[in-house]
């Protein structure tokens, strides 16, 4: 397990263990994201993926372990609190409004108090970002295609400035093309200073945008480390690349 | 058989025999409650065999009102007798419920959509009623052309309606016996949890739902009719307001309506919560009673989805599996 | 065209949009909290108590009284879902209507409890007023301006305002509100306090036409739940044009046979409805 560097983590999860009913998901779960950095986690389907964003986003409680933003504690909060010190979380499936155009989608992004304020500058800095957005500001979310709609999507969680950006699956169901794009995306938001903790299925290609790397299976952390060392590795070549 | 005289059986043998013989020593005042319990009993009853098989009907009022009105028409104004009167009205009851379950099931109109569409024909009822008013009186309401005689089935003393009241009451336990321990009630819960799963499997739907909607219906209209033959007085508020459609549900379900005696147990609690208010405050505080009603029904639904009997059940289940634990031995199912 | 029979088409558009408003109410919970409030009509007659006490009874000016009835039935509507909707929000449909249910009985006794069954009148007469040989209520243009007027602010709210938007977004995905750090809960809490302010509103236009009574509801609450169901349940558009289409049928119907059988022949066309076409007129 290497450090990336001596700072403390933004980002930091102590053995969390979280589950549905009598099904346990995670068992002791620990990572931690440093800020600035891009971290991935990767694994199978039903490894728990998405269970591990939505313990962070607060959308399901954890069952024991704890998740600390900056040191503070984010383990008992109700998820729009979470929001608030300063996580956002693009949603598997994009899960945008569909019946919501794509500025009140965008708007939605920055209910919280303090993105509010900002809400003009918020909207146009997302509009240069995406300019394809701006184009079908008006167009009703749910008509889009997946790539707009995956955009869309990462737009809306920018629209609160986080401190770490969490994307789950953001390739899932969308045509290559479509993919290139979206990593492509990532790669931007990396450049503009954002911390984003990635989760994904497409290894190869997140194995080369993060730092490091996380593998996910049945719920425990089996490997860890620079995404460079994963890329090399056998095991991982073997299951999850292909090769 | 060989277990013909288990427990249960001689218990409710001797509760059958003390029922029986309850005129010879109630008073008149003891009758008229008894025989309010028995009849919203049984329609409490008829309610349930479609309620608890998931066909939540919002409308019953429009089978009650059926056979509260039609055969007191037809006593009325052409003198035909109840005896004719009433199985007529149960036709058609019956008739009503193909009406409205026949494009229902069929269209898989199923839940509380179902609910609201039953309620829309319990309005059609009412509304009729009172439009029709040169006949039916409207709101004022209708009298029985009073005669006492068995043709007319109107007495002047409580116990025959009493002894009538009782017949109907076992002839809607047995109905509701009759649908649980068929085939038709294995049917039914498969229905009510997988229509395709059962479908598959060869269950017709159509004719299981429809049975029980026209039993339920028709037995519905017989506790209507009878109503109107003891009060000899109907109103169509009364029968297929709303209000009486609601009062249904609620009273079997708060009584549990998955059991046999659950819509009797809420018949029972809740004409004696009524009476009991009425004589505790009396008519200075009218609505005093439901009142009361209506919060207990709330707090039943949040809390007690199953029912008075259904909580009793559960917990005498659990002391019975509490004993066998020390015992050791397998529970026998009464 | 029989000058009575355009009357009671003009009748008709006015009522209609007092049966909108009320769709509106029922349509905005709905839609937005997924939980059918059959006892909705019932805060209706509570407002116009309300109404009626502090104008007619206690003498306070009108105006005051009516702003008093609509913050007071908003006012219920937050603890009906406080008290009532909240605890069944996990359980089946059917309960949920049962637990509303059992709040349109206790509304219903509880009023009898305090003020009886006695049909009392605002005592308010406008004149109607008179456009060539027609005669047109007042009361009822009254309304129908009201009613409109509510509509508008309603749609401008929703669509204009933050809290508009996030009360749309969470009728079309609640899971993920709380990663817009909206809390859920409270904007059901809003949105039942918009609702019970309509019905408030509704109350305040009914009270000028009609007398109240404990049973009010009955006259208005099967009818405004087929509107809502024929314009497709949650659709607050749909359910707008509905009431008119309904309110035209009973009072057509009305001039051509009796005010109850129009009442029928509106039941009988939503059964109809909902077999041919169960998601509503406009559902989707």
């Amino acid at each position: 397990m290497a450090a990336a560097a001596a700072e403390p983590p933004l980002l930091a999860l102590t053995g969390v263990s979280a589950g549905y009913g009598d099904f346990q998901a995670l068992f002791g779960i620990s990572l931690t994201v440093v800020a600035g950095e891009a971290v991935g986690v990767i694994g199978p389907n039903g490894a728990g993926k998405t269970t591990l964003m939505r313990v962070i986003s607060g959308l399901l409680a954890a069952s024991g372990g704890e998740v600390a933003l900056s040191g503070r504690a984010l383990t008992q909060m109700p998820a729009h609190h979470i929001v608030a010190a300063g996580i956002a979380h693009v949603p598997e499936n994009r899960r945008l409004f569909p019946r919501l155009t794509v500025e009140e989608n965008l708007r939605m992004g920055a209910y919280i108090p303090e993105a509010r304020r900002r809400l003009g500058d918020r909207l146009a800095w997302v509009y240069e970002l995406f300019p394809r957005l701006r184009e079908r500001r008006r167009q009703l979310a749910g008509t889009m295609s997946g790539g707009e709609q995956q955009m869309c999507a990462i737009g809306r969680a920018l629209m609160s400035q986080p401190k770490v950006l969490l994307m789950d699956e953001p390739s899932a169901g969308l045509a290559p093309l479509a993919v290139e794009q979206v990593f492509e995306l990532v790669r931007r938001i990396r450049t503009e200073g954002f911390t984003v903790l990635i989760v994904e299925q497409n290894v190869q290609q997140v194995l080369e945008l993060v730092d490091r790397a996380y593998l996910l299976e049945a719920g425990h952390i089996r490997l860890s480390g620079p995404a460079a060392e994963l890329r090399e590795n056998d095991a991982i070549r073997h299951a999850y690349m292909g090769i | 058989m060989r277990a013909a005289f288990t427990p249960v059986r001689l218990a409710a043998a001797a509760a059958l025999i003390l029922l029986a013989l309850l005129p010879l020593v109630a008073s008149d005042y003891v009758l008229h409650i008894a025989i309010q319990i028995l009849i919203w009993g049984s329609i409490y009853t008829a309610w349930s065999m479609m309620g608890r098989f998931g066909l939540t009907s919002f409308g019953h009022g429009a089978f009650l009102g059926t056979g509260a009105y039609a055969p007191a028409l037809l006593w009325n104004y052409y003198g035909i007798t109840p005896w004719l009167g009433i199985p007529a009205a149960m036709l058609l009851a019956m008739l009503l419920g193909v009406l409205i379950g026949y494009p229902s099931f069929r269209l898989r109109v199923v839940g509380h959509y179902f609910a609201l569409v039953t309620l829309a024909l319990s309005q059609v009822v009412l509304l009729s009623l009172i439009a029709a008013r040169e006949i039916t009186g409207g709101s004022l309401g209708m009298t029985l052309t009073v005669v006492h005689s068995w043709l007319a089935l109107q007495f002047a003393e409580k116990r025959t309606y009493y002894g009538l009241a009782l017949v109907l009451w076992l002839i809607a336990l047995a109905a509701w016996r009759w649908i649980d321990t068929g085939i038709g009630r294995v049917a039914l819960e498969a229905i009510s949890e997988d229509e395709t799963a059962a479908a598959s499997i060869g269950i017709d739907i159509m004719r299981e739902k429809l049975r029980v909607t026209m039993l339920s219906a028709a037995l519905t209209a017989l506790g209507g009719a009878l109503l109107t033959q003891y009060i000899q007085y109907v109103n169509p508020e009364v029968v297929s307001g709303v209000a009486v459609s609601l009062q249904i549900v609620f009273a079997a379900i708060a009584g549990g309506m998955h059991t046999v005696l659950g819509p009797t147990v809420g018949a029972l609690f809740t004409i004696v919560l009524n009476e009991g208010l009425r004589i505790l405050f009396g008519t200075h505080f009218i609505g005093a009673a439901n009142t009361i009603y209506g919060i207990l029904l709330i707090l039943f639904i949040i809390f007690m989805p199953q029912g008075i009997v259904g909580l009793i059940e559960g917990i005498s289940a659990r002391a019975i599996r509490g004993a066998d634990a020390t015992a050791g031995a397998p529970a026998a199912r009464a | 065209m029989d000058i009575f029979l355009l009357e009671a088409v003009i009748e008709g558009i006015l009522l209609g949009g007092v049966l909108a408003l009320l769709a509106l109410g029922l349509n905005l919970i709905f839609g937005v909290i997924d939980v059918v409030w059959i006892a909705y009509v019932e805060l209706v007659m509570c407002g116009m108590y309300a109404v009626y006490w502090l104008y007619a009874y206690y003498g306070v000016p009108l105006a005051i009284a009516v702003v008093a009835a609509i913050v007071l039935v908003a006012l219920l509507g937050l603890l009906v879902h406080l008290l009532i909707i909240e605890p069944v929000l996990g359980y089946a449909p059917i309960n949920q209507l049962l637990a509303t249910g059992g709040l349109l009985f206790f509304l219903q006794s509880f009023a009898t409890l305090l003020f009886g069954t006695d049909f009392r009148n605002v005592g308010i007469h406008l004149a109607p007023l008179e456009l060539g040989e027609i005669d047109v209520s007042k009361a009822r243009l009254l309304a129908f301006a009201a009613a409109l007027v509510g509509a508008g602010a309603l749609y401008l709210f929703l669509t204009r305002s933050f809290l508009g938007t996030a009360i749309r977004a969470i009728a079309q995905d609640r899971d993920i509100m709380g990663l817009m750090g909206v809390n859920a809960r409270r904007i059901y809490f809003t949105t039942s306090a918009i609702g019970g302010g309509l019905a408030g509103l509704a109350a305040c236009l009914l009270v000028l036409q009609y007398d109240v009574h404990p049973f009010i509801g009955n006259s208005f609450g099967p009818i405004t739940f087929m509107i809502c169901v024929l314009g497709g349940l949650g659709n607050m558009i749909g359910g707008f044009i509905a009431a008119f289409i309904m309110s035209q049928i009973i009072s057509i119907g009305g001039y051509y046979f009796s005010i109850e059988f129009s009442y029928v022949l509106a039941f009988l066309l939503f059964i109809v409805m909902i077999f041919v076409r169960p998601q509503g007129i406009f559902g989707r």
